[in-house]
């Protein structure tokens, strides 16, 4: 009963899978899309949790749904006149500080976490944590959110430097999958944006063309 | 040279009827009774030169320096009312720090330029306050957007320069600025034109002695706006005392 009351509380949240990682020339964001209230009903099953706050940078989300769309709204605004006064992209690491001082000036009410991934002209393809209390860090790849806790074993052992595309692909699709098969509050599809210095393409892999593993 | 605008120059919030502000003109002239400071940008750096004239023997060598450090990568040398020069030193260091905190990375010039020229503006606007009376030349070096150089004057408004001049010789020091092709000069070249030019410009008759001061950011200091280093000054300062013999000798042999 307490349970249950505390989460109608806090709404909707999203257990969640969310990864970025870095390969040769861009990034890839990825995560399923679940969005549970408790744990055991699904309030929607395509939910898309990257979030694009500029051109070449997106965010992807974890925690409370509503506090994650508040903040990255804000970021998105500030963002865009930053970039508009500076008469040029964002760098990614302005970008991540933004939804860093969002983040740790408000932690006493926001529940949310999130990855900032992107390219820009200065140093590249960049990922970086921004965590639930306001901590930035930069990382080659990083994983998050409830399922990400499965698959820490898988991607310390995949995770090369300097993958292809490709390779970083499947990489990112093999993750989450897994991630999506073990963890109760993840799934749905798996969505991927790969960015480089052309732009952002989105990705959408349905649940039937995930990879399958030994059990299926 | 300016007209007297009776009537309407008593408030920076009046126009005259022939469309100026005369109080931020004569914040202006302020910027012309001082002694000069010139920025020159060349290929892999910044370089800074301001004649600071020495009014009293009891002044200790090196006090009421008119270049200052704004963040790590940011020069700025003034001239005009240095209080009021000291204080937008101040906001413009605020300004940098405020951006560092937020964004995570070095203020880029042209921003920083055009915000304190934002501010410097707003005391353009009302009769409750007085211009800024004094100009300023920003500089700064960075990897990926090479050298950059802005001035800001009494008005507000932000100009970016590959060499500029304020404060009462800027004219002859602007004419010895046009002679150099500082496009292909490094620092440690310009660092000797520019003490060449401040001691050409230095005017012996009316003006008794000063201190020269030398600043540079570049390529050669990784970026860091520092003051040039006392053996280089010394060389620099060398050159231009030899530079201004030679002149006065042509001279003495065409007569």
């Amino acid at each position: 009963m307490d349970r249950y009351f505390d989460q109608s509380i806090k709404g909707v949240s999203t257990g969640t899978t969310i990864l970025a990682v870095k390969f040769n020339g861009g990034v890839i964001i990825g995560s399923d899309s679940r969005a549970s209230m408790g744990g055991s009903y699904v309030s929607s099953k395509t939910i898309n949790k990257l979030i694009q706050v500029h051109d070449r940078i997106f965010c992807c989300i974890a925690g409370s749904l509503a506090d994650a769309q508040a903040v990255t709204k804000m970021a998105k605004f500030q963002l865009s006149f930053h970039s508009i006064q500076m008469e040029s992209p964002p760098l990614v690491k302005a970008a991540a500080s933004v939804m860093k001082e969002l983040c740790y000036s408000n932690k006493d009410e926001l529940q949310a976490g999130f990855i900032t991934a992107g390219w820009d002209r200065k140093k590249g393809p960049q990922v970086y944590t921004v965590s639930l209390g306001g901590m930035l860090l930069s990382q080659p790849f990083t994983i998050g959110g409830s399922g990400s806790t499965y698959i820490y074993g898988y991607v310390d052992s995949k995770y090369k430097p300097d993958m292809s595309r490709e390779e970083c692909l499947q990489f990112a699709t093999n993750a989450i999958a897994l991630a999506m098969g073990r963890d109760n509050v993840s799934g749905g599809v798996v969505h991927l944006v790969v960015i480089t210095e052309d732009g952002a393409e989105h990705v959408v892999i349905p649940g039937d063309k995930l990879p399958k593993f030994h059990d299926e | 040279m300016s007209s007297i605008g009776t009537g309407y120059d008593l408030s920076a919030s009046t126009f005259s009827p022939d469309g100026r502000v005369f109080q931020v003109e004569y914040a202006m002239k302020a910027v012309e009774n001082s002694s000069t400071a010139i920025g020159i940008r060349c290929k892999d750096g910044i370089v800074f030169g301001v004649e600071k004239l020495v009014l009293s023997k009891l002044y200790e060598q090196g006090s009421n320096k008119r270049i200052f450090n704004i963040d790590r990568h940011v020069g700025m040398a003034v001239a005009g009312l240095l209080a009021d020069a000291r204080s937008l030193a101040e906001v413009a260091r605020e300004e940098a720090a405020n951006f560092r905190s937020n964004y995570g990375h070095d203020i880029p010039l042209k921003h920083l330029s055009d915000r304190v020229a934002m501010y410097v503006h707003a005391y353009t606007l009302y009769s409750a306050v007085r211009p800024f009376g004094c100009s300023f030349i920003l500089g700064s070096y960075d990897e990926d957007d090479g050298p950059q150089l802005y001035m800001v004057d009494p008005s507000g408004i932000s100009y970016g320069y590959w060499g500029c001049a304020i404060g009462k010789a800027k004219q002859a020091a602007k004419t010895e600025i046009e002679k150099l092709q500082m496009k292909d000069m490094t620092c440690r070249e310009l660092v000797k034109e520019v003490a060449k030019i401040i001691y050409i410009v230095h005017d012996e008759v009316k003006d008794k002695s000063f201190e020269l001061e030398l600043s540079w950011v570049g390529e050669v200091t990784k970026g860091r706006h520092e003051v040039v280093p006392k053996d280089i000054r010394e060389e620099a300062e060398k050159y231009a005392k030899d530079a201004l013999e030679e002149e006065d000798d042509s001279d003495e042999d065409n007569m």
